[in-house]
Parts: C-alpha cells; structure tokens; sequence
C-alpha cells in the first residue's frame, strides 16, 4: 500500500507540473433554427478557450462532442459556458445530440 | 419516431443498467423491492422538477450551474457507492455462507438500502432530467403527442430491458462468486462516476485539466461504439480522458478498496485460532 501511495502521489506531481497556465480565450456559439452559427469556428491551439452558447431557439440543445470530451444541455432561450483545450491543432466536430441531423460544427485549433 | 426512440434509450440505459447491478447487490436484503422502486419514483419526480428548473440552474454561476449541479449529484453517488461496498465487505461472508438465509440486523439493511435507494434515484434525476426535455422540445416543436409518447415508451422499454438482462444474468453467478462479482462492479461504477464528476468539473473551469488528453483510444474503442458505451457506463470508459478524470478515477477506487479491506471480517479459522 505504502508504494502505491507513493507512485500515487509522484502521478499527482507530474500532472500538475505539465499544467499549462494558458490565458483564457472567449468565443461566442449561437443555435439558431437547430443549427450552430458559424458552423466552424478557428480558435488558437495550446490555449484554454471559454466557449459561450447562445441558444435562441426556445428548445433545448444538447452540445456534444466526443473528440473534445464535452457534453452540456443548453436550455432553450439561454447561454451556456463550456471550457475547452488547451487542444493540439487539428479538427474538432461538435453536434446537437437533440438535433442532430441539422446541428453539426467543427472548431479548428491552429 | 425512432429517432426520439433512440435518444430516449441512451438516457434510459444508463439508469438501468445501474439499476440491474444495484438490485443485484442488493439481493437477500429484505424490503429490496420497495426501496428500490421509491428511489426510481423519486428520480422521476425529481427529474421534472429539475427539467422545469433547467434554465435557472443553467444561468446560476456564470452559466455554469449545470456543472456544479451534476457534479454534485455524481459526487453523492459515489459516495452511497463507495459506502454501499464497504458496508458489504462487511456482510458478504455472511450472507454466502447462509445461503439463502436474511442479514440478522433489519435495520442495518435498511441503511444500505436506503443508500442505494438514493443511488438509483439520482441517477433516474440525471438522466430522466435529459429525457423529459428532449421530450418537451419535440412537443413545443409540433410533433404529435402520439409520436412522441410512443417513441419515448419504445426508447424506454429497450433500455429497461437491457437492464432487467443485466440482471437476470448477474442472478446466474454461482452465489460463491456473487457478492465478489458485484462489488467489483458497484466500485468500477462509482471510479467512472467519480471520473465523470472530474469531468464535469474541467468542463466547467473548476478543475485543471492536467494532461488532456492522456490518452486516445478512440481509433480502437470508440465512444459511440455499442462496446464503448457499454463500457461507459459501467466502468467510466473514456477514449480521450485528461490527467485529472484519470487521476480522481484512481482516488476513489483506490480509497473503496482500502475501506473494504479495513472493514473485513478476519477469516474464521484466524478467529478460532486467536
């Protein structure tokens, strides 16, 4: 137990030593008619990113994406804040899970 | 209609398939029944009241309620979890050696149950909160009540159904194995709940990261696949999980396993030797 605890806590040390102290960028992400507004958003690679959701249609939305690791439900008619990153440059796809034949988007760290 | 049906199912399954392994944990403790089916109907209550409250708890904190808001709820179920498998390192032996026989002390099984009463009843909150405005949204969208009644009824029948399986197959461990078998699932439960919270909590800015991802295995296991869902729910699988979730995963199993082993009765021959 002794040795788990210590090799436990050496993991801890790593993890937070690689922690980047990487200043917040805002973007801002409007549904609309079941759709993402834009539909592809640039956001700077190697940074945290405050994603803000503004959802206009009166019915709820549920923001996911399984290569960002996030999932939220949006009420209808409010804003939602999601935390991204700090992402590797690359494509990263998001959808509506309540809609998602129409509510597709991809953000592209670079 | 099946696209409603579909939804409908993935919200419902992990509710049931939590329920299948909790009712089978439970076993052999008397009053199971009653206090299982409280904690779904107090689920159901609960998620629409929450589903009514979305919208304020989703604007609380900065439009980060929703987070602080799950978090907390997976926090309490893993502690009920956790609590519920030390509790039974404690009963097990008794109860495999007595076979079919009760536990001796009512109200100590009343405790457990009620634990895990509360387990159930946060989960059917969660996921049940999800359903019900999904549903909302597709009746203020003008689909007819009967399309959307019947798929939700579809969605809910498939998922109840792999949960009353899980069941049914968890009952055909020979009874020496059993309690081992279903602690081992509660604790990989309540470790995903655990990385779930994690999870909830970086969403939110409240938790760093840390490395993120560690890992990608979403080439080989896909979170969408029927496997990697699967795996989701009863062992917290993530194909890109960040240092943290990883990190609290391993607390929390680590911290079941010590207070299991803690709390087991020594073996009877070291008692008679004693």
């Amino acid at each position: 137990m002794k040795i788990l605890s210590k090799a436990f806590l050496a993991l801890v040390a790593i993890l937070f030593a690689g922690a980047a102290l990487a200043a917040d960028v805002e973007v801002a992400l409007v549904i609309k008619d079941h759709r993402f507004i834009p539909a592809e958003i640039r956001v700077p690679a190697g940074k945290k990113v405050k994603v803000v959701v503004d959802n206009q249609d009166s019915t709820a939305e549920e923001f996911e994406s399984h290569e960002l690791n996030r999932e939220k439900v949006i009420p209808g008619t409010s804003k939602g804040t999601i935390f991204i990153g700090p992402l590797a440059p690359g494509k990263y796809p998001f959808f509506g899970e309540f809609h998602e034949k129409t509510a597709q988007g991809v953000f592209i760290a670079e | 209609m099946f696209g409603s049906a579909i939804i409908v199912f993935r919200e419902t399954l992990e509710a049931a398939l939590l329920l299948g392994i909790v009712a089978a944990a439970a076993r052999n403790i008397p009053g199971r029944d009653r206090w299982l089916l409280a904690g779904v109907l107090a689920g159901i209550l609960g998620s629409l009241v929450v589903a009514g409250l979305t919208g304020r708890i989703a604007e609380m904190a900065d439009g980060l309620g929703q987070e602080l808001f799950n978090a907390t709820i997976l926090g309490l179920a893993v502690l009920m979890l956790g609590w519920h498998n030390i509790w039974m390192a404690r009963h097990a032996q008794s109860m495999v050696s007595e076979a079919r026989a009760v536990i001796a002390d009512v109200a100590d099984g009343r405790r457990d149950l009620s634990a895990l009463a509360i387990v159930i009843a946060l989960a059917v909150l969660r996921e049940g909160s999800e359903t019900a405005l999904f549903l909302f949204g597709l009746a203020s969208g003008g689909q007819a009540p009967g399309q959307i009644v019947g798929g939700g009824a579809l969605g809910l029948a498939a998922g109840a159904a792999v949960g009353v399986a899980l069941y049914a197959g968890l009952l055909r461990i020979p009874v020496r194995h059993f309690f081992t078998v279903t602690a081992g699932l509660v604790l990989f439960l309540a470790a995903g709940m655990a990385g779930q919270m994690a999870r909830v909590l970086i969403q939110g800015d409240f938790l760093p990261a840390l490395a993120n991802p560690l890992w990608d295995t979403s080439s080989v296991l896909p979170m969408d696949s029927p496997a990697g869902t699967l795996l989701h729910v009863l062992a917290g699988y993530d194909a890109r999980p960040s240092g943290m979730q990883i990190l609290v995963y391993g607390a929390v199993l680590l911290l079941i396993l010590i207070g299991m082993r803690l709390v087991k009765p020594l073996p009877r021959r070291a008692v008679a030797m004693a």
